[in-house]
């Protein structure tokens, strides 16, 4: 990698700011447009980000390829747990409203990990998938 | 005037059939892996159109409950659209993690070069 | 809890498995897991027949949300048939699949291929429980995308290409069928099946119905593998692992099936599908063809497992040719050949997958004298492949037992000479095999080859057993298949 000042600099000042939007989308999904599968994205953008400026091997050294594959299964892991959650409460998978105390909060929390175990999996399948591809030989 | 109405009250179809058309021809003549997939995305681009453009009501708004507001579009296309984008960008994902395989096997991703290869090992 | 929760646990069940399959990562305990759930399956879908039995329909509302608008999934005695299926020969491949995919797969991959395998169970249980159409659709894909993985697992290079293949035609034939949905919502404002199939008599342009039957026909027929659309298929079954390619013949061209009965009969329905239309004519022209041509091409075929794809071919056609009847005779035969034929090809492919195991050899001058060294192996190859020919005292006969009546009901005594005929070509290509495994003499690799694993020996030969047993007693198979027709004839409601 050249040392390319000035892309290095805003890449470090605009990273924490995407991984903010990222939480930002991640958490407004309740209220308006958003939500794990966007979140998700621009999480893994970050990354991708981090990648192309500072090399793969830096950015393997802050998300390990271990963790990476294991955010896809457990993110479905999640979701589906929510589902056997809510079936253990005696409502039918995937009915949070027997979840918390009353049903508007047991639906609110049922989405909310729903959506927590979507930003795990996209995220983690998208680095999955440029980790995967940018970590070929070239021929 | 009138021989034209037809095609502009429905114009969102003909776009969807074209978008469709074409993406099935890309498939099926060209040769090279990667633009197969290319035609095979546009093909499933023209479906998401097909379900969002009828979902679409004229004045409609967003399915939200305002007084305000009586008419609203249709939310379900969209939440379907959304798993159909969903699954096709895993299947072209797919698709061209087989690409970068045949490439490394093959050395090419052009169809005629591959079945050429295959016939000389028989 | 547990059973007014049967329907999700069918779906859910293989996912979680999946999951925890990925997290392991350890091809041993992914293989335990894969077995666990495998075993699970069956039991549970037994248990739903039984509600089903008891009770009529079981509609289980997804999420809490009452169908029309939520996800509704519905057992009815078709469903539950094809569940019953597909968990029964899942848990038999897992059984039989440890050494063979140790084999066949290299060790980093084993556990994703477990993961794959039961991701593919999830969808396909889940098309055929699902009572939406778009569900349905997103069952189909989960399914066909670890299909994707699963062939590409291969060890021959041409694997990975046949995969791809397999890929472009798989996914245009979904998209075909996402597309007929699409139409079917637009004119229904429904994609609940029960829902759509009140609807749609109300319907007076029936224009966009036929562009979406249309659609669902023929992209479900490219998961079918029904004739003109079958290319994918010889080389998908050829070179994806043994242990794949038994599960894929007997489940996934099946479930397929499945979902083309649901639309014919129980969506558009009979009258406006086989006496409107043209249908009768187009399915028994194709399945003929497919009969006959596949029959034929399976003759010259030097690959086995590439000849019995072929065979499988040949055999969708009768199973669509029952369809065409659309007579309850007719429609028993084609529900019944249904799992007749997954067993039988469950059965070859095992058996197939035992000599792959200890020979690595498929082409078939390569097995030469085998059955001499193989013999318990080869005596499976042996009587599954009897039941391919339609052998009284085997499945296969039932089935076309069932067939040839429906042709004669009809008065189409050339139908059932076609199913002969066919039948006559079925004998020169297991024919060919027999000859070359049992009265040759065997090369210097065969000479070395014992029988297989007890494990493999075993659920191969349990497969056999019922090709013989479900063979004499048909209560089982065509006493439910013919209990499935008459649920199809009359319609959903």
């Amino acid at each position: 990698m050249r040392l390319d000042a000035i892309l290095r600099v805003v890449a470090k000042f605009v990273l924490p700011f995407i991984l903010v939007f990222g939480l930002y989308v991640q958490f407004h999904g309740d209220f308006g447009p958003g939500g794990g599968f966007q979140a998700g994205v621009i999480v893994a953008a970050a990354v991708f980000l981090h990648a192309i400026i500072f090399g793969l091997d830096q950015t393997k050294l802050i998300v390990p390829p271990v963790i990476v594959e294991t955010m896809v299964p457990l993110g479905v892991l999640v979701f589906a747990g929510v589902g056997v959650a809510a079936m253990l409460t005696g409502s039918n998978y995937l009915d949070y409203s027997h979840l918390a105390h009353d049903q508007i909060h047991g639906q609110e929390w049922g989405v909310f990990l729903v959506e927590a175990g979507v930003l795990i999996t996209v995220s983690g399948t998208m680095i999955a998938i440029f980790y995967a591809v940018a970590g070929r030989d070239r021929k | 005037m009138n021989i034209l109405s037809p095609l502009i009250d429905h114009f969102n179809y003909f776009i969807i059939i074209f978008l469709m058309v074409s993406g099935l021809y890309v498939v099926v003549a060209r040769g090279n892996m990667v633009k197969k997939l290319v035609g095979l995305m546009l093909f499933q681009t023209s479906v998401y159109l097909l379900y969002l453009s009828p979902g679409k009501i004229l004045g409609g708004t967003p399915p939200i409950i305002d007084e305000n507001f009586q008419i609203y579009s249709n939310p379900l296309p969209h939440v379907l659209i959304l798993t159909a984008i969903v699954v096709g960008v895993a299947t072209v994902a797919l698709g061209l993690a087989l690409v970068l395989r045949i490439n490394e096997e093959y050395g090419t991703i052009e169809e005629d070069e591959i079945f050429a290869a295959e016939d000389e090992d028989k | 809890m547990i059973s007014s929760n049967l329907p999700a646990l069918q779906v859910v069940l293989p996912l979680l498995g999946a999951v925890l399959t990925a997290l392991v990562r350890r091809g041993q305990i992914a293989w335990f897991i894969a077995l666990v759930v495998s075993w699970t399956m069956p039991m549970i879908a037994f248990a739903l027949l039984k509600q089903v039995l008891a009770e009529g329909v079981v509609s289980y509302a997804l999420g809490g949300w009452a169908p029309p608008l939520g996800i509704e999934y519905r057992v009815d005695l078709v469903s539950a048939y094809i569940l019953i299926l597909v968990s029964l020969m899942g848990a038999l491949v897992v059984s039989y699949a440890p050494r063979s995919v140790a084999s066949e797969i290299a060790p980093e991959r084993q556990a994703w291929f477990y993961t794959m395998y039961l991701l593919c169970m999830c969808g396909l249980l889940g098309i055929a429980i699902t009572g939406d159409a778009f569900n349905a659709f997103v069952f189909l894909e989960v399914s066909s995308l670890s299909t994707y993985v699963l062939i590409a697992l291969g060890r021959d290079r041409r694997a990975i290409l046949s995969a791809y293949q397999y890929l472009i035609v798989g996914t245009i034939g979904a998209t075909f069928y996402v597309l007929g949905v699409g139409l079917l919502y637009v004119m229904t404002g429904s994609l609940n099946l029960a829902d759509i199939a009140g609807r749609i008599g109300d319907i007076d342009n029936i224009r966009p119905l036929l562009a979406a039957l249309a659609f669902i026909t023929v992209g479900i027929s490219l998961k079918v593998a029904l004739f003109p659309v079958h290319l994918w298929l010889p080389n998908a079954y050829a070179f994806a692992p043994s242990v794949v390619t038994a599960f894929l013949a007997s489940t996934a061209t099946k479930v397929a099936i499945y979902l083309l009965l649901r639309y014919l009969f129980s969506i558009f329905g009979v009258v406006f599908v086989f006496r409107d239309l043209p249908v009768t004519e187009i399915l028994i022209t194709l399945s003929v063809a497919a009969m006959i041509i596949a029959s034929v091409v399976a003759v010259f075929q030097a690959n086995v497992k590439r000849m019995l794809a072929y065979s499988s071919v040949a055999q969708i056609g009768y199973i669509t040719l029952g369809i065409a009847l659309a007579t309850q005779t007719g429609l028993t035969g084609g529900i019944v050949h249904i799992f007749n034929h997954a067993v039988m090809k469950a059965a070859l492919f095992m058996a197939i997958g035992c000599v792959v195991f200890r020979t690595g050899a498929v082409k078939i001058e390569d097995i030469a004298g085998i059955g001499r060294h193989m013999p318990l192996t080869m005596g499976a190859f042996v009587i599954a492949g009897l039941a391919l020919i339609g052998v009284p005292g085997t499945v296969g006969f039932v089935s076309k037992y069932y067939l040839v009546a429906a042709a004669l009901e009809k008065g189409w005594w050339w139908l059932a000479a076609i199913i002969v005929i066919s039948s006559l070509i079925a004998v020169v290509y297991v024919g060919r095999v027999i000859e070359v495994a049992w009265f040759r003499d065997p090369g210097a690799a065969i000479r070395a080859a014992r029988e297989p694993p007890l494990e493999m020996l075993v659920f191969t030969w349990i497969l056999t057993a019922a090709i013989v047993v479900l063979g004499f007693d048909t209560e089982l198979t065509a006493g439910i298949a013919g209990r499935a027709a008459e649920v199809l004839l009359t319609g959903m409601k």
